[in-house]
């Protein structure tokens, strides 16, 4: 039987390091041109579609940086998570709490108006994802509880929360019954920040500044180091005096912040009012945005931009050329396993291991 | 390297002549919230489209986009829509319904028709819903007739008016043939997810009901029906391929006449903002066969379906007290449109609590 190995390679090409999401992207677009052949479309044209076409018109790009802002957001704060070795799987959950707390002034008291209301609200929902994070942080630290379940469950109940709200006491009374809850008024709504052209938010600028803060804190102070000495040895981290304890709340506590800070300006930014559904699942394709970026919040920024690409562009190649919207998941599947593929190949090589000759073959 | 970035440029600049050289008179576009293959709620828009392709040939250019998620990305899909040159946007949930009303105030010159919403802010919105309710007054009556335990099980989506107000209606069928008819409820809070409402169904057989009513899009609970020997309806579209020994009939959405109506409006440019409910007498709810079921039966059922065409009959018509016994429709008194779209209570002999 032929076996095949990865071995780790001693040193790995900085080069290829740096290049390789530029060749996972390559890979992707040559996987995705050959799918649409066989489907008898046109590639060049389903290539346009997906990667081009977004980015020709300006409102476009609007709508791009309003899909990447909660991916970002979200996906930054789980870079620290995940490179201390904290498994926050529940970011989506973050999120809705976060949309939750933020929204209790504009719901519950609609007639609270004033430029005082907004960031309020800003602060509610950084406390609502953060609380909501501390629960799994709780457990694991004090319990020693699996925070990959207690995580994801959570963000079971926080969808029922808040689906029960815009059913139940939260529902607009002038709505018909209908769940949702009265929409925000002027005062509670993220302004645009070129209304002119199209419709994005001051979200992406929360974003990107969310991402500048924990690059520089990742990479150039102490906390930064204790989070990736925490993550990659905890006993060395013991040993340098840094309690891994604390670093579970930490780490929990910043980045359901940072989700439920996405989750209010998603709420107030791009939606206007609380509904049974706010996110498509914003908080596990942050999961794909962090390792797409490397944990690297700069990389996330990028990752964040491409991802959201590809969901405008499976939009496009939808009208235009009449494609399945599942051919786009297909496409986001590809590219997340070529990127994966690529690091894996940088850091490891493939080694074919023959099973041991045959008596009768003459060695050679 | 040069060359290839020259072929792909004319690539792109042989699309877009093509592109412009088969201009339609018209585009219409459909935005649909499930896959158009759940044969349910998107699958029948999906047919409405196909049939104005069918009705105007070249004439129309038709454009869709499925699965589109009710909140930040409806928007950006009904801009796309009105961005690309269509001429009329079909938003087909009630979800999309702020999202067509902000898109419409930017972009006039499109017309856009809202499928069961209620808001008409700029006068290039239409809204248009069917009384399905109608249809599941007789599937009442078909229960209460066929049902040996006297007991149906009904999986529901969202408990909103359009829901609640079916399960009244099915329940005054149900009574008008046995007084003492009972439902049992199984809300499975989304339009499709064949798992769930496949469970739905499965805990509801067990239970001991004998016929499966649903208001959810997909054919899983037909499926576990014909699994398991019980009479079910179908939603939406004729689910007959899918419970051949199991469907009694079905409720289907028939948009298509609607759907080419509207778009002729556009082609001759007389277009005008409405406000459409139609039912079993336009034609926009049609019963599928009557099926698996005794002849008279079928013919009671038929008897009552002529009767609400002609408009001799309303399914909600007093007497009919609430659920807590007290007076809602006195004897021969009908529900008004309003009392019917906001409809969150249920009516008496449903023994059941309403999720608030």
């Amino acid at each position: 039987m032929m076996r095949v190995e990865l071995v780790r390679r001693s040193q790995h090409s900085a080069l290829f390091s740096a290049v390789s999401p530029l060749i996972a992207l390559a890979i992707t677009a040559l996987i995705g041109a050959i799918m649409f052949a066989a489907l008898g479309k046109s590639p060049v044209a389903a290539l346009h579609a997906y990667f081009i076409e977004p980015l020709t018109e300006i409102w476009s790009i609007h709508e791009l940086l309003i899909k990447a802002t909660p991916l970002i957001l979200i996906a930054v704060g789980l870079s620290i998570c995940f490179l201390s070795n904290n498994w926050n799987i529940g970011a989506e959950g973050q999120f809705v709490m976060g949309a939750i707390a933020g929204s209790v002034l504009p719901v519950l008291y609609p007639g609270l108006t004033g430029p005082l209301v907004l960031p309020v609200m800003l602060v509610m929902g950084l406390a609502g994802g953060a609380a909501w994070a501390t629960i799994p942080a709780f457990l694991k630290a004090r319990f020693g509880t699996n925070e990959i379940l207690s995580s994801l469950m959570l963000v079971y109940v926080a969808q029922l929360f808040l689906d029960w709200l815009v059913r139940g006491p939260w529902r607009n009374p002038e709505g018909f019954n209908f769940p949702e809850t009265r929409s925000f008024h002027a005062d509670a709504i993220l302004p645009e920040m070129f209304s002119a052209s199209g419709r994005a938010h001051y979200g992406f600028v929360f974003a990107i500044l969310a991402a500048l803060v924990v690059w520089f804190v990742l990479s150039r102070t102490l906390k930064g180091y204790e989070i990736r000495v925490l993550g990659e040895s905890p006993r060395a981290g013991r040993f340098a005096g840094f309690s891994a304890r604390r670093m579970v709340f930490f780490a929990f506590i910043v980045s359901g912040a940072l989700a439920g800070l996405a989750g209010i300006v998603e709420v107030s930014g791009a939606i206007g009012q609380l509904r049974p559904t706010i996110s498509p699942g914003y908080g596990f394709t942050a999961i794909i945005v962090a390792f797409l970026g490397r944990l690297n919040p700069l990389g996330i920024v990028a990752a964040g931009l491409i991802l959201a690409l590809s969901y405008l562009g499976g939009e496009a190649a939808q009208i235009s050329l009449g494609v399945s919207d599942k051919v786009a998941n297909v496409f986001q599947g590809v590219l997340l396993f070529s990127v994966l593929a690529a690091d894996t190949l940088i850091r490891y090589r493939v080694r074919i291991v023959r099973p041991a000759p045959a008596r009768l073959e003459p060695a050679q | 390297m040069k060359h290839i970035a020259k072929l792909t440029l004319a690539a792109f600049g042989a699309l877009a002549a093509t592109g412009a050289a088969q201009a339609a008179d018209a585009k219409a576009c459909w935005i649909y919230v499930g896959p158009i293959g759940d044969y349910g709620w998107s699958y029948q828009h999906h047919q409405g489209l196909l049939a104005v392709e069918e009705a105007y040939g070249d004439r129309v250019e038709t454009a869709y986009l499925e699965s589109v998620s009710e909140g930040a990305d409806a928007e950006r899909a009904i801009e796309r829509f009105a961005r690309s040159g269509c001429d009329i946007v079909f938003t087909t949930s009630f979800g999309f319904m702020d999202a067509t009303n902000k898109i419409a105030a930017r972009f006039p010159d499109v017309k856009f028709e809202h499928a069961t919403g209620y808001k008409r802010e700029t006068p290039n919105v239409a809204t248009f819903n069917s009384k399905f309710y109608q249809g599941r007054y007789i599937l009442g009556q078909i229960a209460a007739s066929v049902s040996e335990e006297g007991v149906a099980g009904y999986i529901g989506s969202f408990p909103i008016p359009e829901v609640v107000r079916g399960i009244n209606s099915f329940m005054l069928g149900a009574q008008s043939v046995d007084p003492d008819f009972e439902v049992k409820i199984v809300w499975v809070n989304t339009w499709f997810d064949p798992g769930r409402e496949s469970d739905a169904a499965k805990a509801l057989v067990d239970q001991g009901v004998d016929i499966l009513v649903q208001h959810t899009d997909s054919t899983a609970p037909m499926q576990v029906g014909e699994e398991r020997g019980i009479m079910a309806f179908g939603q939406a579209s004729d689910m007959f391929a899918f419970g051949p020994n199991t469907q009694l009939t079905s409720i289907v959405d028939d948009w298509a006449s609607y759907y080419i109506e509207r778009v002729g409006a556009v082609l001759d440019g007389t277009w005008e903002q409405v406000d459409v409910w139609g039912g079993l007498a336009d034609g926009h709810v049609v019963m599928a066969p009557y099926w698996n079921m005794p002849y008279e039966v079928a013919a009671m059922a038929n008897e009552t379906e002529k009767r609400i065409m002609v408009g001799d009959f309303e399914p909600f018509t007093g007497p009919i007290n609430r659920q807590d016994g007290t007076e809602w429709l006195a004897e021969g008194e009908t529900a008004t449109e309003g009392e019917l779209l906001g409809m969150n209570f249920y009516i008496e002999g449903i023994d059941d609590q309403l999720p608030e």
